[in-house]
């Protein structure tokens, strides 16, 4: 392919990207901005407020110019409860795939604990951690942890048998076969799962927010509501959106640089 | 490891580098038992070139395999400089059928993983990578990763793998049995040059009897049911041979005989 084409291709491609929401927000724009209709506010009102929320100066009350503590405090969250998750889920998860005792001993209830969904885990987290930032923390932790888990369990279980006898052969020792062979062997399963961890993370945030934290992005959506400020209540959901994405695009990124190697990922 | 240089020298006799003695091997098969070699037995000589044929089944693989030490023997001895094989080690190196290259690893960190693996210092193994990965004519590749490679280059790269770590019996199980026949005969060529350079002892497992007579000095006919050696045939025709000469097919004939006589 020319580098024109090569060109071509690629802005046929953003305009093919960006045709959609434009088409949505004007959808959203005809169908709200007429007279009769209040439960949504048009597009441009809800711009208007995420303005406001984030930079201030358009309404001055309360929320004003507080996106940026709301957002910071999700952000901590969701990447703190996220690596809690990383730091127990990877190397419970090589210890399971490697070691049958270990697997032996944790996988059965591990299996019966799974399929609680972890909404279904708020009321208990409310109850032993109380109303605050700590059951949102917590809930964040249990959606990131098993997608890591089930993962990184995979990842080391589907080492190919061959490249522990082409180690074996060349030298490598029992303990060093750990390093060498199934940690590098099963880092596009681990990123799979630290990827698939992070993107619910952010689905529980909010859930975990509505415990009646004072600040996050859950939190203001929930009182917004409760206001009837729903341009409020849209913003934080782009806002959401947005940071869910960008940490997404990053984390991609990490992993293309890391996983050059692998035809899957580089 | 200073092996070679202890090597005892047995009353009169050459120490084989191999030598296979009465090796049984059996496989638990659900309640029954498989016997996948029976009473093999093989001297190999340092230096020498040997090609196993026979029909599909007949325990080839699987005398590699115990040779490499990835396999137990059942019964009888199998010994390396006099000394029992007890498990893999970088002295005899494996060249896979499929490979087995490491996928995160480029050609070089590939060559110098076994230096690596047994501490060898970064700048001696990387040198060490530089010197193979020139050997099998693999430079411009030299930072490329296994995915980005012809199934010609990596079998190359696995050559050059085992050859870095100094192996000296080089076990080989149908190699070339996934290229084309150019890059074979040429992979051919070059394994030959290698083999005579650095002075290997090659056990290489095929099923083409004409790759058999181009490559070995002895080669080693097995039968199934239960696999066991029926023939070795010292091939003394000088090298490079010539596939169309008159001895050369009066050997094939004679092989694919032995081959047919025992289907
Ligand atoms: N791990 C195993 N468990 C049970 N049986 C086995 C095992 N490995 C090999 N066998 C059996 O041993 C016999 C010899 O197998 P082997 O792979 O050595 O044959 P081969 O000569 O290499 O055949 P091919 O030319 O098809 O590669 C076969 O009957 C096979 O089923
Ligand atoms: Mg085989």
């Amino acid at each position: 392919m020319t580098a024109l084409a090569v060109r071509a291709t690629a802005s046929r491609q953003a305009l093919l990207a960006v045709a959609a929401p434009v088409l949505g927000l004007l959808a959203w724009h005809v169908a709200t901005s007429g007279p009769g209709y209040h439960l949504i506010p048009p597009p441009a009102d809800v711009a208007v407020q995420w303005w406001d929320l984030a930079f201030g100066g358009v309404w001055d009350d309360l929320y004003s110019a507080t996106l940026w503590t709301h957002a910071m405090a999700s952000l901590g969250r969701v990447y703190g409860g996220f690596a809690l998750a990383a730091l127990v889920a990877l190397p419970m998860g090589m210890l399971i795939g490697r070691i049958a005792v270990v697997r032996d001993l944790l996988d059965p209830s591990l299996q019966i604990l799974r399929p609680i969904p972890v909404t279904a885990w708020l009321p208990l987290a409310m109850i032993v951690f109380g109303i605050g930032p700590r059951s949102a923390f917590f809930l964040v932790f249990l959606g990131a942890f098993y997608p890591f888990l089930l993962n990184t369990v995979f990842g080391v279980r589907s080492v190919e048998g061959r490249l522990f006898e082409a180690a074996a052969m060349l030298g490598v020792g029992r303990q060093a076969v750990f390093w060498k062979v199934v940690l590098p062997a099963s880092l596009p399963s681990i990123f799979t799962g630290l990827r698939l961890g992070l993107g619910f993370a952010w689905v529980v945030i909010v859930v975990g927010e509505m415990t009646g934290v004072q600040t996050g992005l859950g939190a203001i959506i929930m009182e917004a509501r409760q206001l009837s400020r729903t341009e409020i209540v849209i913003s934080g959901m782009v806002t959401i959106g947005v940071l869910g994405f960008l940490s997404d695009r990053a984390v991609q990124l990490l992993g293309r640089r890391l996983l050059r190697w692998s035809p899957q990922h580089g | 490891m200073g092996e070679v240089l202890e090597r005892p020298a047995a009353t009169g006799t050459v120490l084989p580098i191999l030598d296979i003695q009465h090796v049984d091997k059996r496989f638990a098969f659900g309640a029954e038992t498989i016997t996948a070699l029976s009473d093999a037995t093989l001297r190999i000589g340092k230096g020498e070139f040997i090609c196993l044929i026979g029909p599909s089944g007949c325990g080839k693989s699987t005398l590699l395999r115990m040779i490499a030490g990835f396999e137990t023997v059942s019964s009888g001895a199998l010994l390396m400089w006099g000394k029992p094989v007890s498990g893999p080690g970088p002295d005899r190196g494996m060249v896979f059928q499929d490979y087995g290259l490491f996928p995160w690893l480029t050609v070089s960190q590939n060559i110098a993983f076994g230096p690596v693996a047994r501490g060898r210092p970064k700048a001696e193994a990387a040198a060490i990578a530089r010197r193979f990965v020139e050997m099998v004519g693999l430079t411009r590749f030299a930072e490329a990763y296994p995915h980005q490679l012809s199934g010609g280059m990596k079998q190359r790269v696995a050559i050059a793998r085992v050859l870095a770590n100094d192996a000296e019996v080089v076990l080989m199980d149908e190699p070339f049995g996934a290229l084309d026949a150019m890059t074979r005969e040429r992979l051919q060529e070059d394994l030959l040059e290698i083999w005579a350079r650095a002075k290997l002892s090659i056990i290489f497992v095929t099923h083409a009897i004409e790759e058999a007579i181009i490559l070995a000095d002895r080669v080693v006919v097995m039968s199934p049911g239960p696999g066991r050696i029926i023939a070795d045939e010292r091939i003394a025709l000088p090298r490079p041979r010539d596939p169309t000469g008159v001895e050369f097919n009066a050997l094939r004939r004679h092989l694919s005989g032995l081959l047919g006589s025992h289907h």
